[in-house]
């Protein structure tokens, strides 16, 4: 602990229910002046709700929450702010075309000037607070020249103007690329530094013991325990999340490439608003091997994904699954030729929640025998081959008629990977296979693929999760504005090179190969 | 995602699947009971006694065997409209152009009526009943084609292309298909063999008979077939479809042309199951009643055939009671409009309560 004396902020016995769930029951929890203090768990465990009652977003059913001496009842956001607390959401809100300042002062309750906020005294103290804590953001930039790691700063200074003592970051580091995490995590130190608390939630355990003084980890609702983070180590801290043992590092054997299953030449592809996303990518894929795409959100993974599936329109180039010249066909003929295709969007393509556990488990052969016979659905031969893929993937489902929006996201993304394994594809398009799963759900991704890897199937993943890429892929390749800036053997990897690669940097002396590396990124 | 998602309590099924029934069924009984109440005060603010007026309404449309026919017959124009936009709508499909695929339906099996004479009923009535499908099919696919090709909003062009067929029709009937012996906009009477027989010696005639078959086709097809499944389907995402490799756009071609096939064949009953002419105003506005049967009835085809003998009982008990009262006939509209409301009013505060 850094700093004795009276905690700024004491909750204590936290409770509150959701329908058919107790999202927090009985949650103590409280913060020192300087602190900082994570939040660990995986999700669901009753973070992100413990923060939202302190941020006066839900009423808790019943507890208290104390700021230094004061019981203290939050109805909103509004009342939080005034009370000091300041919170950083995963998704920012800033107005794209408005300047920093403009952004600060936006919706602030009565400036006594509303139309003439002398514009020079504001960014004068709005530069003094930037460099006090090192945030290095210039008041008079628009937001939408700005990086995502320097409009994460914009909203922290916004929190500091309003006047926060308390500051809550919500998985701050999960839209950031590996530099600007940790520059994040010197400016979380320097804030603490400066007396500002920060309650700082996440999942990622390097960064909790990095940036943490102390780390409360909850599972289910309920506290396992508070540790200084000095005195714990990653894998103590898994196994509180958790609550069994967990195996942190993918074991895996070399791999043994066979045949090229995949292959892009030259793909172009544009993005929903028409502009070039994906300028000339050419990548081959071999049997038993993962071939990894490392790269920051937005670089075109997306359209990358979807021109692969063939849900995308490829303008330029030519892709071969199989052996067979899939480019501008249709998911239909992909699947035909072998792909199977775990969307990075869960939600918006891997599922109908709103369908039973069965239905999504047999999406595209509901159509064929026995699933269908003579015209009619054989729901009956649906259930059954649903059940069984259920006990082999081990999804946690009440039964197999139970929506799919009703399961957890690991169950629900073990129902995509159950239903796309089970195809028996020779090529596995896998897009974020773990994004928003908690610690053991991961694991169980990641053990899944390193199967099929040496079941001989080719896999192609992309992922926004560097260590993801870093732990499971044989060859990585770095994408950067709709181009392959690197290509690396995993064995070789640097992550600072590939960090660097992410954010567009130039290539530094390294390992990357010079021939694969196009003229652009040198 | 993080407060309701991880953990794996989930009330068992059964259970849960007999409050949903009960509060499918429950929402519905106590919007009507409100909705009713309030006419009630409406009823008495226009100086009658409620009780009375109900109960004349309750007899004039369930009170004996005449009363109940012309109920069926009222409700079978409703149900069949409904149906078809139920199927529309589970794709997320928003006809709101029944109306006018209804006038074509009756122009396209009046036309056929008129331009055939001679012809026997036993070949007639199918050839009719073809080619008023065929009416108003042509007439949903056309904002089918423009949605799918061309991303123009349905509810804009089906609404709009209402007004053209309406007006065709109409010109249609006080022009080239006029009566040539009458001076009014209609046609000549159709021949018997034109006529859609009668059943079991009453005034039901074979139109209402499909038109109720049709409630265990619509359940069949969109609860036991692939296409049906793919129709919800594309209701619930249709990025989902897509991706799972079936063709989205063929999906609400086909969503929107049954609704309208459907609303054709019930323009057919107005034609040659009543009236037996081809009129300018062969519609009181059955189109749009049939968007409202079909989201009261939760576009399921049983909810949609209570919604739509509801929605008939309601119109033949207004006439009993301008018959009895000196009530307007306008004052029982408003008491369905009242109605609808209240059930939709109930559903939305029912569901609010619930999320």
């Amino acid at each position: 602990m850094s700093q004795a004396g009276m905690p700024v902020l004491q909750m204590r016995g936290i409770v509150k229910r959701f329908p058919g769930v107790v999202a927090n029951a009985g949650i103590d929890f409280d913060l020192l002046p300087g602190e900082v203090h994570a939040l660990l768990g995986e999700n669901g465990a009753g973070k992100t709700t413990l923060m939202n009652i302190l941020y006066g977003m839900y009423a808790p059913d019943s507890g208290e929450i104390w700021l230094r001496d004061r019981r203290v009842s939050i109805a909103s956001p509004h009342a939080a702010i005034a009370l000091g607390l300041g919170m950083v959401h995963q998704h920012f809100m800033l107005v794209q075309p408005f300047t920093v300042a403009e952004n600060i002062v936006l919706g602030q309750p009565s400036p006594r000037e509303p139309f003439n906020e002398n514009s020079r005294d504001l960014h004068k103290r709005l530069d003094a607070l930037s460099q006090k804590y090192g945030l290095a953001v210039r008041p008079d930039s628009p937001i939408w020249t700005l990086s995502v790691g320097e409009q994460q700063r914009v909203e922290i200074l916004k929190a500091l103007y309003r006047g926060a003592e308390v500051l809550i970051l919500d998985e701050p580091t999960s839209v950031l690329t590996p530099q600007e995490a940790d520059e994040l995590l010197a400016i979380i130190s320097r804030l603490a530094r400066e007396g500002k608390s920060v309650v700082f939630i996440s999942h990622k355990l390097g960064e909790v013991l990095a940036a943490s003084d102390r780390i409360t980890v909850l599972r289910d609702g309920k506290v396992v325990g508070t540790v200084a983070a000095r005195e714990t180590d990653k894998q103590a801290l898994a196994c509180m999340m958790v609550g069994r043992e967990v195996v942190l590092s993918v074991t895996k054997t070399p791999a043994h490439p066979g045949e090229t299953r995949l292959a892009l030449h030259n793909v172009q592809a544009d993005s929903d608003r028409g502009l070039p996303a994906l300028r000339g990518i050419s990548l081959e894929v071999r049997s038993g091997e993962i071939l990894g795409i490392a790269g920051v959100d937005g670089n075109g993974q997306r359209e990358l994904e979807e021109t692969i599936a063939g849900l995308r329109v490829t303008t330029g180039g030519s892709i071969v699954i199989g052996g067979q010249d899939t480019t501008n066909t249709s998911p239909r003929q992909t699947g035909c030729c072998g792909l199977a295709h775990i969307p990075s969007d869960r939600y918006r393509m891997g599922m109908l929640g709103d369908f039973t556990v069965a239905e999504n488990l047999m999406l595209q052969r509901l159509g064929s025998p026995p699933f269908t016979q003579h015209g009619w659905l054989q729901w009956d031969n649906v259930r059954q081959a649903a059940r069984e893929l259920v006990t082999a993937f081990d999804v946690r489902t009440p039964s197999v008629d139970t929506l799919c929006g009703n399961l957890s996201g690991g169950n629900a993304q073990k129902v995509v990977l159950a239903r796309e394994l089970a195809r028996a594809p020779r090529v596995l398009l896998a897009a974020q296979p773990t994004r928003g799963l908690d610690v053991s759900a991961i694991e169980y991704v990641h053990r899944k693929l390193i199967e099929q890897r040496d079941g001989g199937v080719a896999i192609l993943l992309i992922s926004t999760e560097l260590d993801e890429i870093l732990s499971l892929s044989d060859r990585i390749a770095v994408i950067y504005e709709g181009k392959i800036v690197g290509l690396v053997d995993a064995g070789e990897a640097d992550v600072n090179e590939i960090g660097l690669l992410m954010a567009g940097q130039s290539r530094q002396q390294g390992h990357l190969r010079e021939d694969r590396v196009p003229q652009e990124a040198l | 995602m993080t407060t309701a998602a991880s953990l794996p309590a989930v009330a068992p099924a059964a259970r849960e699947r007999t409050r949903h029934l009960l509060i499918a069924l429950g929402t519905p009984l106590l919007g009507t009971f409100i909705g009713l109440l309030i006419g009630a005060i409406m009823i008495v603010l226009a100086g009658d006694d409620p009780l009375v007026i109900y109960q004349t309404m309750f007899l004039g449309a369930f009170g004996g065997g005449r009363q109940l026919t012309e109920t069926i017959l009222q409700a079978s124009p409703y149900l069949l409209i409904a149906l078809g936009l139920t199927a529309a709508f589970r794709a997320r499909v928003w006809n709101i152009g029944a109306e006018g695929q209804y006038y074509m339906g009756a122009l396209a099996a009046g036309a056929t009526a008129l331009l055939l004479p001679g012809v026997p009923g036993y070949f007639m009535i199918p050839i009719m009943m073809v080619l008023g499908a065929a009416g108003g099919a042509v007439w949903a696919f056309i904002p089918g084609i423009l949605k799918t090709r061309r991303g123009i909003n349905e509810i804009i062009s089906t609404l709009m292309l209402n007004y053209i067929a309406i007006l065709l029709v109409q010109y249609m009937a006080r022009g080239p298909l006029q009566d040539p012996q009458g001076f009014l906009p209609q046609s000549a009477q159709l021949v018997n063999a034109d006529r859609l027989p009668l059943l079991f010696g009453s005034r039901i005639h074979l139109g209402v008979l499909i038109a109720f078959l049709f409630v265990p086709i619509i359940y069949l097809l969109l609860w036991r077939t692939p296409l049906g499944f793919w129709l919800r389907a594309v209701g619930s995402r249709a990025s989902v479809v897509r991706y799972a490799g079936v063709n989205v756009d063929r999906m609400i071609l086909f969503a929107i042309t049954f609704s309208g096939a459907l609303a054709g064949l019930a323009g057919i009953l107005a034609v040659s199951g009543d009236g037996f002419r081809l009129k300018g105003d062969i519609s009181n506005g059955y189109g749009f009643d049939g968007v409202l049967i079909a989201l009261l009835g939760r576009m399921h085809p049983v909810g949609v055939m209570v919604a739509a003998i509801f929605f008939a009982a309601l119109t033949v008990g207004a006439q009993a009671m301008s018959v009895v009262s000196q009530l307007p006939a306008s004052l029982a509209s408003a008491i369905q409009a009242v109605v609808v409301l209240s059930v939709l009013a109930t559903d939305a505060a029912v569901h609010r309560g619930r999320d």
